[in-house]
């Protein structure tokens, strides 16, 4: 995975997945979009940190199996590790890895949102998400999955932690003897997903009243204020400065939305940028405004 | 002695008091909130008093909750910059900084060096803002009043600075992924010297007005004191954590972000780990962070703030954690992106939710004042512990 | 030029009764506004009420006074109704006694109490009662917090509050106020007579003592744990409302007026001037008392708005551990010196 990634790249698409942090190995490949200055692509160098914290876990003495997978998500370490090593991880991260510092415990629910409209019919209710289930660094065994990350305050150095749980009965044990702070972070993440955490001793609810039916922050758990008012769509349509009026388009309705709600001043010296060519002079005007002491 | 037997049901509003035939009195149960002036804001503290002593607190959060990583979910980036200006309000601006990091670093932009160098600046003028309200509101706490309106007057100055900068006092919302909305006004940057000054100014008052009475150190010192290997396991960070002794700073530690690395700035600790301790630490940190400002004045560079990014924004799919100095403490994101328009599952990490999980450990056998006091100094905001 | 009256004593008790009063009232709106309103906000860098009035809102307080009147009626549903209906009325009549003995010329005083500087103390310590009626009557637990420690506090402050006025006492050799004055207005310091001897020159010590004991009374900051503004939101008073509120607002600041008046009658001689007897005595010596108390006034207030709150063992600590041994002290040096001297 490549550290310095190219500097304003022009319209990343999907394709070329700069941030695709599944592999480790260095993608050398081009692309089949192929952008328009090929960029020789930069062996990824072994980052030596995480070297180091993955030599120091493999030492620790786990047992076999207990590492599934490790990733480098942009510059971070995710390391899988077993359901039932998930407590003995976090004891060898304090023991070993002189992690003593508890950063967050939480869920993660890969499947994608149900998505009751249509965005070719107009619904902006969300943001279009890919309808199939994929997984992120490190992979995933099923749909929900915990993560934790903790850190030291010595070593400076940090990594995540994932495990998989299981949808049908889902159990993961508590981090509360090794890092106190966990009792929080555990009672929000089974109020939240439905993960029973073995250990911890009262697990309630944090946020949400006691009395609280569901789990919001699963994917099949609808939202709410969706349903009681429905999203009215695009509803004030105007023309983009320049463009003679009844041009406008609802352009995939999600996406103007965002267009629209992104508006500003440098949009229109982006929009400048791209249509007229002349960059420079239209930022530099502005700068120099802007410069002085 | 006999037990006194007495039928479970009738006792179930005296959930918590114990029946005993010693005639012990019972114990009070307190509720701290959630209206109340010393809590910030909606914070419970239930506690059990004897007499004026705690015996156990139990906070209960969630009436401010707003469901913010649900909505991200249906939001698309720039929407969710407006939505995550509204966790820490007091430092709002603060609060886009991780998130446009995570999202810059998954698109593979970067941010212009002038659009990096207002960042910090801005950032440093959020934490000047919300540090000098603290300096003046905990002696408000503790019982003195006029510290306050010395805060919110010196605030002010500051205040005007961002809002002629950005637009708004309080939620600018003037992230951009990719770089900023506009660029700085003209004379802002000789207004926000002349602010420094005042600041400075103000931090010496504070220094001797509160720090300096004897009331003051009497109500705060040894009170609350959070050992350092406590609470780095309680997660909690920023200057609490600096006040027990331990040395860390995301400015300095964390990967690098924004302009800092460039910057020369000492930080602060404090061996005692009580609210004195806290409270010197901010104030410290107030004057530093005003060094800091003067810094990126003189080194601001010139060129564009905005970086080529198309105007829907369409983030590609990875995973990637951005941890930054909050005032509050450490505020991070892991953002988990599919490749839409919007993020797929966004974990917002708040400072004050880890600071305020250490009260029930914090709170036991101190007075009620000690309460007060403890809240104060700990200054978490509420929008922060909920979310 | 004589302003002898001869009136009956029906119409001197009824002039009394009224001067008596009207002061409570006036004194409290006057120390009120000097000195919470603008005093304080000049303190704070800002301006306090401008409006009302057109002067420097003067009116502010009268028409909150007025406000105040016309509220409704609040009582909560588990609350005591006699108990709490009848704390506030107690706490301003303990105010009002202690104006009894104050004198404010040679002619101008209610009753000339031989034991006047007793009976005003012990009067003015009548006010526990009613804080603690308010507290309890008042069904909260924020309220009975704020009562039992105003109990503690005023109970153990009123021992250095007695122990400074002994030293008064024994250097002028008379518990009556009226003497009190005349004596510091006819001594002399080293045979220089032209400003009398005000006692706070020897008793600068009680004087202390007086003025932070009188602040502990009065549960000001920094002692007004029973009112902790951001604990307890106002502690005892915290459920009453309307002319309630306004009854406790004035015996508070009616208090503060009386004890004030106290340490300008006992350490800086009161009404007196020396050199001005008789009925020129009568027509400016409410005028010279009210000048030396609004100094009082201004010190104590000044501590109020400057100081943080002292925890409640910090409070009673400093008076039992500190003040009275001071006081204490304080007595036998001035018996020592008055015998000696």
């Amino acid at each position: 995975m490549p550290d310095e990634t190219p500097d304003e790249s022009p319209e990343p698409t999907a394709a070329e997945a700069a941030g695709d942090a599944t592999q480790d190995a260095t993608s050398a490949e081009p692309t089949e979009v192929a952008p328009p200055e090929p960029e020789p692509e930069v062996a990824p160098e072994p980052n030596p940190v995480h070297e180091e914290l993955l030599a120091l876990l493999r030492g620790a003495g786990f047992a076999d199996g207990a590492i599934i997978e490790t990733a480098d998500a942009h510059g971070g370490l995710v390391v899988r590790v077993a359901n039932d090593q998930w407590r003995r991880a976090a004891e060898v991260a304090k023991e070993h890895l002189a992690c003593d510092y508890l950063t967050f415990i939480a869920g993660i629910d890969w499947q994608p949102a149900p998505r009751e409209g249509d965005e070719a019919g107009g619904d902006t209710s969300s943001p279009v998400q890919p309808t199939e289930m994929t997984f992120g660094a490190a992979g995933s065994a099923g749909r929900f999955q915990a993560f934790a990350h903790v850190q030291s305050t010595t070593k400076k150095w940090g990594l995540t932690f994932k495990t998989d749980v299981d949808e049908a009965d889902p159990r993961v044990e508590s981090w509360v003897s090794v890092y106190p702070g966990a009792d929080w972070h555990e009672r929000e993440c089974w109020e939240m997903y439905g993960f029973v955490f073995d250990g911890h001793p009262n697990l309630r609810h944090l946020y949400l009243p006691f009395e609280f039916e569901g789990h919001p922050l699963r994917k099949d758990y609808a939202l709410l204020a969706r349903i009681v008012k429905p999203w009215p769509g695009l509803v004030d349509v105007e023309p983009m400065p320049g463009e003679p009026p009844g041009s406008e388009s609802p352009e995939g309705s999600a996406g103007s939305a965002s267009g629209l709600a992104a508006q500003g001043p440098g949009d229109e010296a982006r929009e400048v940028d791209q249509e007229s060519g002349s960059p420079d002079e239209t930022s530099e005007a502005k700068v120099g405004g802007g410069d002085e002491s | 002695m006999t037990e006194l037997q007495l039928d479970p049901s009738a006792l179930r509003h005296l959930a918590d008091a114990q029946v005993n035939v010693e005639l012990d009195t019972g114990d009070m149960i307190l509720n701290l909130g959630p209206q109340h002036p010393a809590t910030h804001g909606t914070l419970r503290i239930v506690v059990r008093l004897d007499g004026e002593r705690v015996l156990s607190a139990d906070p209960v959060i969630g009436y401010m909750h707003r469901g913010y990583e649900k909505l991200t979910e249906f939001r698309t980036y720039p929407q969710v910059t407006t939505l995550i200006n509204r966790i820490d309000w007091l430092s709002s601006f603060a609060n886009e900084v991780p998130f446009m990091d995570a999202a810059e670093k998954l698109m593979g932009v970067d941010a212009p060096p002038r659009a990096q160098w207002i960042r910090t600046t801005l950032t440093e003028l959020s934490r000047i803002a919300t540090f000098l309200l603290f300096l003046g509101e905990m002696g408000l706490q503790v019982g003195a009043l006029t510290p306050a309106f010395y805060g919110f007057r010196d605030r002010e100055h500051v205040l005007n600075l961002i809002e002629a900068a950005t637009g708004g006092r309080f939620h600018p919302n003037f992230n951009r992924i990719g770089g900023l909305k506009d660029d700085l006004p003209w004379g802002w940057i000789a207004e926000t010297r002349a602010t420094m000054k005042i600041v400075l100014d103000a931090c010496d008052q504070f220094e001797d007005l509160v720090l300096g009475n004897e009331i003051f150190e009497a109500r705060t010192k040894g009170i609350g004191i959070i050992p350092g290997a406590m609470g780095t396991g309680y997660g909690v960070s920023g200057s609490n954590i600096r006040a027990s002794g331990v040395d860390w700073d995301l400015r300095r530690d964390g990967r690098p972000y924004l302009a800092y690395p460039e910057l020369d700035f000492k930080v602060w600790t404090h061996p005692d780990g009580d609210s004195y301790a806290r409270y010197w630490v901010r104030l410290q940190e107030t004057r530093e962070s005003a060094r800091i400002v003067l810094q990126c004045l003189e080194a601001m560079p010139a060129g564009p703030i905005m970086a080529k990014v198309p105007r829907i924004i369409k983030v590609p799919e990875g995973e990637v954690w951005v941890e930054t100095e909050n005032p509050l403490g450490q505020m991070a994101y892991y953002v988990i992106s599919k490749g839409a328009t919007g993020p797929f599952r966004v974990k917002i990490r708040s400072a004050s939710f880890s600071n305020v999980s250490i009260l029930p450990w914090l709170l036991q056998g101190v007075y009620v004042p000690d309460v007060i006091t403890i809240l104060a100094s700990l200054y978490f905001i509420l929008g922060d512990i909920d979310r | 030029m004589s302003l002898a009256l001869e009136l009956g004593w029906g119409t001197t008790l009824a002039i009394k009764t009224i001067i008596v009063l009207a002061i409570i009232p006036l004194g409290a709106l006057i120390l009120g506004y000097v000195f919470l309103l603008k005093v304080m906000s000049h303190m704070q860098s800002r301006l306090g009420p401008m409006d009302p009035g057109g002067f420097h809102g003067w009116y502010q307080l009268i028409g909150d006074g007025l406000k105040f009147l016309q509220k409704e009626d609040v009582m909560p549903a588990k609350a005591d109704r006699h108990v709490f209906a009848a704390a506030p009325a107690v706490i301003v009549l303990s105010t009002f006694l202690v104006f009894a003995v104050i004198p404010m010329g040679p002619d101008l005083v209610v009753k000339n109490l031989d034991v006047g500087v007793f009976y005003a103390l012990a009067v003015s310590s009548l006010s526990v009662i009613g804080v603690l009626m308010a507290g309890w009557a008042s069904a909260n637990k924020f309220a009975l917090l704020g009562a039992l420690r105003a109990a503690a506090q005023l109970i153990a402050y009123e021992l250095p509050l007695l122990l400074a006025v002994v030293g008064v006492v024994v250097q002028a050799g008379t518990m009556s106020l009226q003497g009190i004055v005349l004596s510091q207005q006819n001594g002399e310091v080293f045979g220089w007579g032209a400003i009398g001897n005000p006692f706070i020159l020897t008793q600068f010590v009680g004087f202390a003592l007086f003025l932070v004991a009188s602040q502990a009374e009065l549960t000001q900051t920094p002692f007004d744990m029973p009112v902790a503004e951001s604990e307890l939101v106002s502690g005892y008073m915290v459920e009453y409302t309307g002319f309630r509120f306004l009854f406790f607002f004035i015996g508070e600041f009616g208090t503060a007026f009386g004890f004030a008046a106290l340490a300008a009658t006992l350490f800086l001689g009161g009404w007196a001037i020396p050199g001005v007897h008789g009925d020129w005595a009568n027509i400016l010596g409410p005028g010279v008392l009210f000048a030396k108390l609004m100094i009082v006034a201004f010190l104590m207030f000044w501590v109020r708005f400057t100081y943080p709150r002292l925890r409640e063992d910090q409070l009673q600590a400093l008076a039992w551990k500190f003040l009275i041994p001071i006081g204490l002290a304080n007595i036998l040096v001035t018996g020592a010196l008055k015998v000696a001297i």
